[in-house]
């Protein structure tokens, strides 16, 4: 059985006098005990907005519904209580955020910060807490642990402080670790530092890990099984090799293409997905990325594309797939293919700001 | 933090001395000059030739600065014009009721503004945060004065529950040592007088609250609610810490920095509202002895208000200061 | 790692492109601001007081059913017992401690109080802003001087707004003497520091901002991008100010007068001053103490309320 259980969640935002958001829209997918799971996709495609329903940390507001169920190790976490739901966060599914600088508290000491988990969900208290905090520290990969307990998140370089995120989220081993683009805010070689070290304590601990980010690298070099979101769904799951190699979604065929690739020839292009995510909203139904697609036919526009589980246990949301790179394509996609809805290229993907 | 006061000390003496030129030009510029400023209306043109010349007005401007200054500092304020007496005197009489007037109205203020503000926001868009952000915006409306004669009409002329006028009970016949009343009451275990000197306070405090209150509960609120959507209040709740450390150590302990700052500036205007409740509530304190001396046109005893209010004010600033810096290690001593 | 130059290029583009859209989204900003004003109560609750008020102040002087000053029932006044006629048909409000009538002085009142607040805020918009604007506007331009003339201003706008509003007002009301000037110009000076903080503290904001910067790199010239840009930009929060400081000029004018420091021109009657008149007269008749509150705090809460909803408005951190 797996770890988490994720199965037709939904989150959706109701505002007196404007439409009705469904952030995330049925979204489904399982993570196993010591799996490293990815959560793909552009901004705005309901993955951060999934992790905070599971953790329960969506901010209070009239309008939230929050629907379907997240099954952690036999209990849905979306029917606990509050007083349940605290004894499980940070203890059993911990997660570490985007922005490390922001995410620390600047008016208290690290120290404190991470003695405060063990104080709440080990009862540790003291020296004890002081000297598990410095090995959780140390473990972390920060020097001088001892002297970093007493010093304030502003004297801490940008990835030191992520670094002492991660202390804290793995300070009571917990089973499963939700990671929000953990290494978004951060320079490229200190990226490859965290993901080096969360590697490293999935590996030593058994801590299943989801992995969020729009980043392809990231998605090729960790996870098992990537999950492709899209528009508040699920468009796309495989594993590692399959997806890169031959993906069966037109939207994850435009991520990849929109990665720069070393060994492409110089003066081949980019192939980047028109559009953005936002032209969904003109769209109810049907197929939310038919209006980027560039493979669209009548179809997709009139419900939603239902799941189509393939041989080889991946599954994608497509009625017009890409073929699969060997078979021929067949003749009518070119022809048929419409102009993008609007606009001309735009860049990759890119994350912007998180709202 | 010793250097850091005594480099916040030093920062002072440009304000101060900003402060005395101010001093010095207005005290020129009152109609008919400082001679009448010490003398009153009453002097006759001899006297006033006589301090002209014993001010040394007829000297060169700087020098006469120069003394302005050396006065200031030996904390010669000069003689009251309509008790007679120097200045200094009947400030250090008064001063004591206008202080805990002054802490009294801050405690409540304090005291009910940031619960009020916090609930307010965390009951965001419901009826209880209306209230409050309404209840707030009228209480900066209601000029001073009229409250404080509503609140003495309802509830002690009318309702008889606290008394209407001054400091204490004189019959209680309480042992005079500090000259507050309520400290004094406290030190001779004379409990009776020290309640009654607080019970005086409670009505003038009230009125002289309604103000900083109805600030403090909007900013704490606009704080808090600011503070709430932060990153590291996530992270907090994504620990599982129970609601109250969350809300303590991660909210409230950073919501408080505008606040702390707001406090040090609504102390001065504490101060000069006292002006207001005192004279209502007939409390001997400098407030009720000033708004004498501005219809008497005592001179002196205004300059001398203005001073010991800027002073207390740089002080108060400075308490907020190392408050702040105890509370934000982020603007400690570098 | 460096930058290519035609990375550079691209971001300086990018920039323009921000600089451009800003035009279009300022006309929209105020829009939207007065969508959102519509839709919030307390606008509305704040625009009716005002629009009532200013009805009042307008056009009531004219309508008035007696002279604000004549002391017409004198004759029923008993001073001594604390009797003075109470409401009835020829004086709605009933009579003053005088013998004037009391409906006729509020209504003219009305006007005298809004002349007080707009004059005195006028007075502190225009100098606030003239310091606030060559301060900002010399730390804009830099340069040893501009930094000089920046700090020294700031300098004294800091003194100034240091000192107690209500203490700022009664030294200056010394200075010059009770009267209808003196209140107006003692809260006009008083709310002088704020203006000029505010206007140079938006104009430096402004000015760093990255449409000012795209301009600037596409080669605008300084005082064009002054005023086209950041003066438009910067006058929102001025506005913003201006109403909320309508609404405490009011009542700081009432504590001048409850002082003594205020008109003393019985002939025209102030809200502020009717009230510090009725002072003695609390108990025979509660009325001429309390009406001319209400009106003063009625009016000042109208001008919060808008000032406020303004402020939210056009605040872009509370637009989600």
């Amino acid at each position: 059985m797996a770890l988490l259980e994720v199965d037709d969640l939904s989150v959706t935002f109701a505002r007196r006098g404007q439409r009705t958001v469904h952030a995330v829209d049925g979204v489904s997918f399982s993570v196993d005990a010591g799996e490293v799971v990815g959560l793909v996709g552009e901004s705005g495609c309901g993955k951060s907005v999934t992790s905070l329903a599971i953790m329960g940390l969506l901010p209070r507001q009239p309008g939230l519904r929050v629907g379907g169920r997240a099954v952690f190790d036999g209990t849905d976490l979306l029917q606990l209580d509050d007083r349940s739901r605290r004894d499980i966060r940070g203890r059993d599914v911990a997660m570490i955020f985007q922005d490390p600088l922001s995410s620390l508290n600047p008016v208290i000491p690290i120290g404190l910060q991470v003695t405060e988990v063990l104080t709440r969900h080990r009862g540790m208290k003291g020296e004890a807490a002081q000297k598990e905090a410095a090995d959780l520290l140390d473990r972390v990969g920060i020097p001088d642990p001892r002297r970093r307990l007493k010093e304030y998140p502003h004297q801490l370089s940008g990835g030191m402080r992520q670094r002492a995120l991660i202390a804290m989220a793995v300070a009571c081993q917990p089973r499963l670790l939700i990671a929000d683009e953990p290494t978004t805010a951060l320079d490229v070689t200190i990226q490859a530092q965290i993901l080096e070290l969360l590697k490293e304590l999935v590996r030593d601990s058994g801590t299943a890990l989801v992995m969020i980010t729009h980043d392809l690298g990231v998605v090729a070099g960790m996870c098992d099984t990537i999950n492709v979101l899209y528009a508040g769904r699920v468009v796309e799951t495989a594993r590692r090799r399959p997806l890169f190699r031959e993906p069966r979604h037109p939207y994850t065929v435009g991520l990849l293409g929109s990665v720069p690739r070393l060994d492409a020839g110089r003066g081949e292009r980019l192939n980047p997905i028109p559009g953005s995510v936002r032209d969904v909203l003109a769209w109810p139904d049907g197929c939310a990325f038919a209006p980027r697609c560039t493979r669209r036919i009548d179809e997709c526009v009139g419900a939603p594309p239902e799941l189509t589980l393939t041989y080889d246990g991946r599954s994608y949301r497509c009625v017009n797939p890409p073929p699969v790179p060997g078979t021929p394509p067949p003749a009518a996609t070119d022809a048929g293919a419409p102009e993008p809805a609007t606009g001309g290229p735009v860049p990759a993907p890119r994350e912007e700001e998180k709202p | 933090m010793f250097r850091f006061i005594v480099r916040r000390l030093l920062q002072l003496i440009p304000t101060l001395f900003g402060l005395s030129l101010l001093l010095f030009i207005w005290l020129r510029r009152l109609p008919g000059g400082p001679e009448t400023a010490i003398l009153g209306e009453r002097g006759t043109p001899e006297m006033r030739a006589a301090i002209r010349r014993n001010l040394g007005l007829d000297e060169p401007i700087l020098i006469q600065y120069g003394r302005f200054v050396r006065r200031l500092i030996k904390l010669d304020l000069g003689t009251s014009t309509s008790t007679k007496r120097p200045v200094v005197t009947e400030f250090f009489e008064r001063f004591p009721g206008t202080v805990e007037l002054t802490v009294m109205a801050m405690i409540i203020a304090i005291g009910i503004g940031i619960p009020l503000g916090y609930l307010a926001a965390r009951r965001r868009g419901r009826l209880f945060d209306h209230l409050s952000v309404g209840g707030s915006l009228i209480g900066i409306c209601i000029p001073v004065f009229f409250l404080a004669y509503v609140l003495k009409a309802l509830f002690s002329e009318n309702l008889g529950w606290f008394p209407s006028s001054g400091r204490q009970d004189p019959t209680l016949g309480a042992t005079r040592i500090t000259n507050f009343f309520v400290l004094d009451g406290l030190m001779t275990r004379e409990w009776d007088a020290a309640a009654d000197a607080l019970w005086h306070l409670v009505l003038p405090g009230l009125a002289l609250a309604s103000i900083p209150l109805a600030i403090i509960v909007r900013i704490t609120r606009a704080s808090v609610l600011e503070v709430l959507n932060e990153d590291f209040v996530r992270t907090a709740e994504a620990k599982g810490l129970t609601e109250s450390t969350v809300r303590r150590r991660h909210v409230l302990r950073n919501a408080m920095l505008p606040v702390v700052t707001s406090i040090g500036l609504l102390t001065g205007g504490l101060l000069s509202g006292a002006v207001l409740t005192e004279t209502v509530f007939a409390f001997s304190g400098i407030g009720a002895f000033v708004a004498e001396a501005i219809s008497q046109r005592d001179y002196p005893v205004l300059m001398g208000f203005i001073l010991i209010i800027a002073v207390v004010y740089v002080l108060v600033n400075l308490l907020v200061d190392l408050s702040y810096s105890v509370i934000d290690p982020r603007v400690r001593v570098r | 790692m460096t930058i290519s130059p035609g990375k550079k290029r691209e971001k300086i583009d990018r920039l323009a492109e921000l600089a451009a859209r800003d035009d279009e989204r300022g006309v929209s900003l105020w829009r939207e601001a007065f969508r959102r004003l519509r839709r919030n109560p307390a606008a509305i609750v704040g625009a009716v007081i005002l629009a009532l008020f200013l009805l009042i102040a307008i056009v009531g002087p004219f309508l008035v059913p007696y002279p604000a000053d004549a002391q017409l029932w004198k004759g029923e006044i008993r001073d001594n017992i604390g009797y003075f006629p109470g409401p009835r048909a020829d004086n709605w409000f009933g009579v003053d401690h005088i013998g004037r009538d009391e409906f006729s002085r509020m209504i003219v009142g009305a006007r005298q109080t809004l002349l007080v607040g707009v004059v005195s805020t006028l007075i502190g918009l225009a100098v606030g802003s003239l310091i606030g604007g060559i301060a900002g506007a010399s730390a804009g331009l830099g340069g040893k001087w501009g930094r000089a003339v920046d700090n020294t201003l700031m300098r004294f706008v800091d003194m100034l707004l240091a000192m107690p509003s209500l203490l700022l007002a009664i030294s200056i009301a010394a200075l010059l003497g009770a009267g209808l000037t003196t209140v107006m110009i003692a809260v006009g000076v008083v709310s002088v520091p704020v203006f000029a903080r505010l206007l140079r503290g938006s104009m430096i904001s402004q000015s760093n901002s990255d449409y000012v910067l795209a301009a600037t790199s596409l080669g605008v010239r300084k005082p064009k991008i002054a005023l086209t840009h950041v003066v438009p930009n910067s006058l929102a929060p001025v506005i913003v100010q201006a109403t909320l400081t309508l609404a405490t000029a009011i009542i700081e004018a009432a504590a001048l007068s409850f002082l003594g420091l205020g008109n003393n021109d019985a002939s025209i009657p102030e809200w502020g001053v009717m009230l510090a008149d009725a002072q003695r007269y609390l108990d025979a008749a509660p009325r001429l103490a309390v009406l001319p509150a209400l009106a003063i705090i009625v009016t000042a809460l109208g001008f919060t309320l808008l000032g406020e909803a303004m402020r939210e408005a056009l605040d872009p951190k509370l637009r989600k």
